[in-house]
């Protein structure tokens, strides 16, 4: 029963955000510094993540193909689809639901609990437009742009440990990149990126939103919001990958 | 002017407000007294549309709030000023920010006469120097005087000021309190002000409300109560000892019976000031009295 109650309340808070805006400027203004929280603040350690993960995972492909028939371009072919198909959209945006979803709850939480989002609901303006579907769309626009970046870095993470660990050199590493590759895995990628973008930025922003009380309730609504979105992550991860598969 | 017409309100199976009427007269000072869970703050809320009556109607210059459409609400909210208990600034932007927003969302003036609108309030509020300052970096009396001029910015026509004295010292309060008084003059605006503090209600309190478990006790002013026989309102306001003894020299000053020609000895004599302070005698039977036998 609670969960159609906090269900219905989300389609509320997503339906409410459709008004016109009472100022174009201002909204966009707000796109903008969404776009630079979630997207700049987020580079940092999205790159890292992406350079590590492809490395790991080319020197583990590594490790375990061991007999001599199976070819060396094998590992930078393994590398490129786990990275493509899963590691970037899936654990980037697993990690970003931790970092930007904490975020976007305890920013909403702290402006509702300290009467921010009622002084401007005083004023005539629509929260749910000023506030929340600025952070949706910033995060619609920049995730996906996030993944893409992470693909690359964890393929070049991937090529950089091949190398750097005498596995395979860049020629074959490049060669094993262009072998079999299928462009349907970039639009699988991004669809997940944009599914998940949706999750990561709505999910926070709800809890966040609705937060009663104070203090104590802001850390339990991050809390939640990334527990939820992290879940929800994983649940659309696999009903996509069973309907375009 | 705002008529507050049979409001109710509940939560859940709580009655929170049942069937409240009142006034709220335009260039004064109307005060919301009452003891905690009385229903004041969810009235406030009630007549600026954070909440929503179960019954009743709330009417702004003769025009229904409560039954008008959201886009009719937007633009009756912008003549809306609102201070809130702990001002809800803007924490990221600066206080010049902070006033400037209301500006930035609503109007389409240039940069230069925003900031002037801006300095302008900023110099009524006397807050100089402080346009680059963030609110963590100005004190709870100063964020209450950038959160009036920020309610003020747009000109409205009404103005809400919840405890607009909470967590501030009894001189900054009498400051607060006087500024208001001041705008609303000023200004013509109808103020509404939702308070504990007995210095505001003495004070600046032109038209009173008084509340007691959601209902509406008692109306008047800061002269008619000190002369109330409301037993309820005099046991929330004249709550201490100290307050009641200040209550009967107020009511024998404005009798005239205590004057600096007068001695207390005299006045004491003065039969007159014996029928005025009779409700000393009822004292006897305040709860604090017996506790002190």
């Amino acid at each position: 029963m609670k969960f159609f109650k906090l269900f219905g309340e989300y389609i509320l808070l997503m339906k409410g955000m459709f008004t016109k805006p009472e100022n174009f400027k201002m909204y966009w203004k707000e796109l903008m510094h969404q776009c630079v929280e979630i997207g700049i603040g987020a580079l940092g350690i999205v790159s890292i993540i992406s350079i590590f993960m492809g490395a790991v995972s080319a020197v583990q492909t590594a490790y375990q193909l061991t007999s001599p028939l199976i070819a060396k371009t094998t590992i930078s072919q393994v590398v490129r689809d786990t990275v493509i198909l899963e590691f970037a959209p899936t654990l980037v945006c697993i990690v970003l639901a931790g970092v930007m979803g904490s975020k976007i709850a305890g920013e909403l939480g702290n402006m509702r609990v300290s009467e921010q989002i009622d002084a401007l609901e005083i004023m005539g303006i629509n929260t749910k437009s000023y506030l929340v579907a600025p952070k949706i769309l910033a995060a619609l626009i920049t995730i996906p742009l996030l993944v893409i970046i992470a693909m690359a870095l964890g393929i070049w993470g991937g090529r950089f440990a091949s190398v750097m660990s005498n596995i395979i050199s860049t020629d074959t590493f490049d060669k094993g990149l262009l072998m079999g590759f299928e462009p349907f895995y970039i639009s699988f990628a991004l669809a997940k990126a944009y599914t998940f973008a949706f999750i990561i930025s709505s999910v926070p922003a709800f809890y966040g939103y609705n937060v009663k009380g104070g203090a104590l309730e802001i850390g339990r609504a991050s809390t939640t919001a990334v527990v939820t979105s992290c879940i929800l992550i994983l649940f659309a991860d696999y009903v996509l990958a069973a309907i375009l598969l | 002017m705002i008529e507050i017409k049979n409001v109710s309100k509940g939560f859940g199976d709580k009655e929170i407000l049942k069937g409240v009427s009142a006034l709220m007269e335009t260039g004064k000072t109307n005060l919301i007294i009452g003891t905690s869970g009385s229903g004041k703050t969810v009235l406030q809320k009630c007549m600026v549309g954070l909440f929503e009556v179960d019954e009743g109607e709330i009417l702004y210059d003769g025009k229904s709030f409560t039954s008008m459409q959201e886009e009719e609400r937007k633009e009756l909210r912008q003549q809306i000023g609102m201070l809130f208990q702990g001002s809800a600034l803007f924490d990221s932007m600066t206080v010049e920010r902070n006033v400037k927003f209301p500006l930035d969302m609503f109007t389409k003036w240039d940069h230069k006469k925003k900031i002037d609108r801006v300095n302008e309030v900023l110099e009524r509020v006397n807050l100089k120097d402080t346009n680059k300052k963030y609110p963590a970096e100005v004190s709870g009396g100063m964020k209450k005087r950038v959160g009036i001029a920020r309610a003020i910015v747009l000109n409205p026509k009404y103005l809400f000021c919840d405890e607009p004295n909470s967590g501030l010292d009894p001189q900054t309060s009498m400051v607060i309190d006087l500024l208001i008084k001041e705008i609303t003059k000023e200004y013509n605006m109808t103020t509404v002000i939702n308070t504990h503090d007995m210095n505001s209600v003495m004070e600046i309190g032109q038209n009173i409300l008084y509340m007691y478990q959601g209902e509406k006790e008692w109306v008047g002013n800061n002269k008619e109560i000190i002369f109330s026989k409301n037993k309820k309102l005099n046991e929330f306001i004249f709550a201490s000892e100290f307050l009641r003894d200040a209550k009967d020299m107020r009511m024998l000053e404005e009798k005239g019976i205590i004057d600096n020609d007068r001695n207390m000895e005299e006045v004491m004599k003065d039969p007159e000031a014996h029928l005025l302070m009779g409700d000393n005698e009822k004292r006897e039977s305040h709860p604090d009295r017996e506790d002190e036998k």
